[in-house]
């Protein structure tokens, strides 16, 4: 492998397109800017997978919960599906007195919080799931400044999971056996070519494309 | 079980479910004796006629949410509750409601309705909580659900962003609107397009952060155009219990519940009269704070 095709490839596979570790560390990063702003205990965020109708725990910030990463619940489930399904934020206080949601919470995490606030992660019409922050310090009344802040900060988050959720697909696509996957070999195969070899290969795709078009 | 449009994605459908007669596009010279109508608004339209002493009994509000929990002590009796859910073709069915509420937010909603407006017949429409991925299709069902019977106030504490969805619910609540339902609708909390509430044939609600649950303000800068009280709010939740919430979820039905003292008060308002009403008691325009 020459070092033009080993850039392609890289290129291909982990930089340009966005590497499944990239997608982790930007939701970790989510929760932790989100769990700073309001000084919150703890925050996660749910990722909606359409094709299962479930929300997937995607990540948390706080101390003890890293084990929940994974799990599935059904997309309707507690708060977060109410979030999700009517793409409305809500903020809670006293959610331990939901005996359902504590319940839920409680068999889960062992952690119950007293207050939360949940907002759906929407980019344009698509909602990509729901952020949410957990107790915050009940320094004085919940204000619109807070609640404006958290939409801002949901919409901004959205559109980089949406960036790097598209280049993660196109990433699938290009590592399967699908079209878009040969048209990527035959790149990285005259990426790998050198001098009057490769002049002659980009003539011949230039051909090929104008037949095609033809 | 009630076939509630299988077709419901169809705008001509309207037409036909609700067999409107044609509607008058002239008036003829000799016609216009013939349709005198009796104004019902006094000369000074202050809050104390708008709806002092009003109690909303005899007017039928519908929280179209995530259900109401029966039996709870800050809702009391349902006059009724159906749920709306997709059947095996996927088109739309209502059934009669037996499980209540999903989450806790539409017993939320109806409490708030419930303590401004104590004798109002408070109905249930579930829409959510059986999933996701039918829950466009089902709003909708269940808004045509409400307006076709003929409910006075719908209470819409929820949105979609949709845009597929968008033009049957202007649809829905233009033939609300004419058919003297008041849709009053949440307006987003979020930087982003989403429907009924931008349309103006609705009451479309925000937040302020006063306490006074009978405070509202008319918005001179719509597509907002009332606030009303939504920060901090206890409110019921599953349980028997209540919560302390924030959002225009909950502002939204105490316009839902101050429209229902109107009408309670003066019944047949036509909503284009109400939302004068309201702006004309709001506030920030002449209402008594």
């Amino acid at each position: 492998m020459t070092d033009g095709a080993g850039r392609f490839e890289s290129a291909v596979a982990a930089g340009v397109l966005a590497s499944e570790e990239q997608f982790a560390r930007l939701l970790r990063s989510i929760v932790e800017v989100a769990r700073a702003i309001f000084g919150a205990k703890a925050s996660s965020v749910f990722l909606f997978d359409a094709e299962a109708d479930e929300l997937v725990f995607a990540a948390v910030a706080g101390d003890e919960e890293q084990h929940l990463v994974g799990r599935r619940m059904p997309s309707s489930t507690g708060i977060a599906g109410w979030v999700l399904s009517s793409r409305t934020p809500l903020v809670l206080d006293d959610v331990q007195k939901d005996p359902r949601h504590a319940r839920d919470v409680a068999e889960s995490t062992g952690y119950v919080p007293k207050g939360m606030m949940a907002v759906p992660l929407l980019d344009e019409e698509e909602v990509l799931g729901v952020l949410q922050v957990l107790d915050r310090p009940q320094r004085s009344r919940f204000s619109l400044q807070e609640m404006e802040l958290l939409g801002l900060f949901a919409s901004q988050a959205a559109i980089a999971l949406s960036l790097l959720g598209s280049a993660r697909r196109a990433r699938k696509a290009l590592e399967g056996a699908g079209d878009a996957a040969v048209v990527a070999k035959l790149a990285a195969a005259v990426e790998s070519l050198e001098g009057d070899k490769r002049e002659s290969a980009a003539t011949l795709i230039s051909d090929l494309a104008r037949v095609l078009r033809s | 079980m009630i076939d509630v449009l299988a077709h419901s994605a169809a705008p001509e459908d309207d037409e036909e479910e609700y067999e409107e007669e044609l509607p008058a596009w002239s008036l003829p010279k000799t016609a216009a004796d013939r349709i005198g109508i009796d104004n019902p608004l006094p000369e000074r339209v202050d809050k104390k006629w708008a709806l002092g002493g009003a109690t909303g009994k005899g007017v039928k509000v519908c929280i179209l949410d995530s259900g109401v929990e029966f039996g709870h002590p800050l809702v009391g009796e349902l006059a009724g509750a159906v749920a709306i859910t997709l059947d095996e073709e996927g088109d739309p069915v209502a059934e009669e409601d037996t499980e209540g509420d999903l989450c806790g937010h539409g017993t939320a909603c109806a409490g708030v309705v419930r303590a401004i407006a104590p004798e109002a017949e408070i109905y249930s429409v579930r829409v959510l909580g059986a999933g996701f991925s039918g829950s466009g299709p089902v709003l909708l069902a269940g808004l045509r659900w409400a307006v076709s019977q003929g409910y006075d106030v719908v209470n819409m504490s929820l949105s979609t962003t949709k845009r597929q969805f968008g033009e049957v619910l202007h649809e829905l609540a233009d033939n609300a609107y004419f058919r003297g339902t008041m849709l009053v609708a949440s307006a987003h909390n979020m930087p982003v397009e989403s429907y009924p509430w931008r349309f103006s044939s609705v009451l479309s609600v925000g937040s302020h952060e006063e306490d006074d649950p009978l405070l509202y303000y008319a918005n001179p800068d719509p597509p907002v155009e009332f606030f009303a009280r939504g920060v901090d709010v206890e409110v019921a939740w599953i349980g028997g219990e209540t919560i302390t919430a924030t959002g225009n979820s909950f502002a939204t039905p105490c316009i839902s519940a101050i429209t229902a003292l109107v009408l309670s008060k003066h019944p047949g308002l036509t909503p284009f009269q109400v939302k004068t009403v309201l702006y004309l008691t709001s506030a920030n325009v002449g209402g008594s704070r």
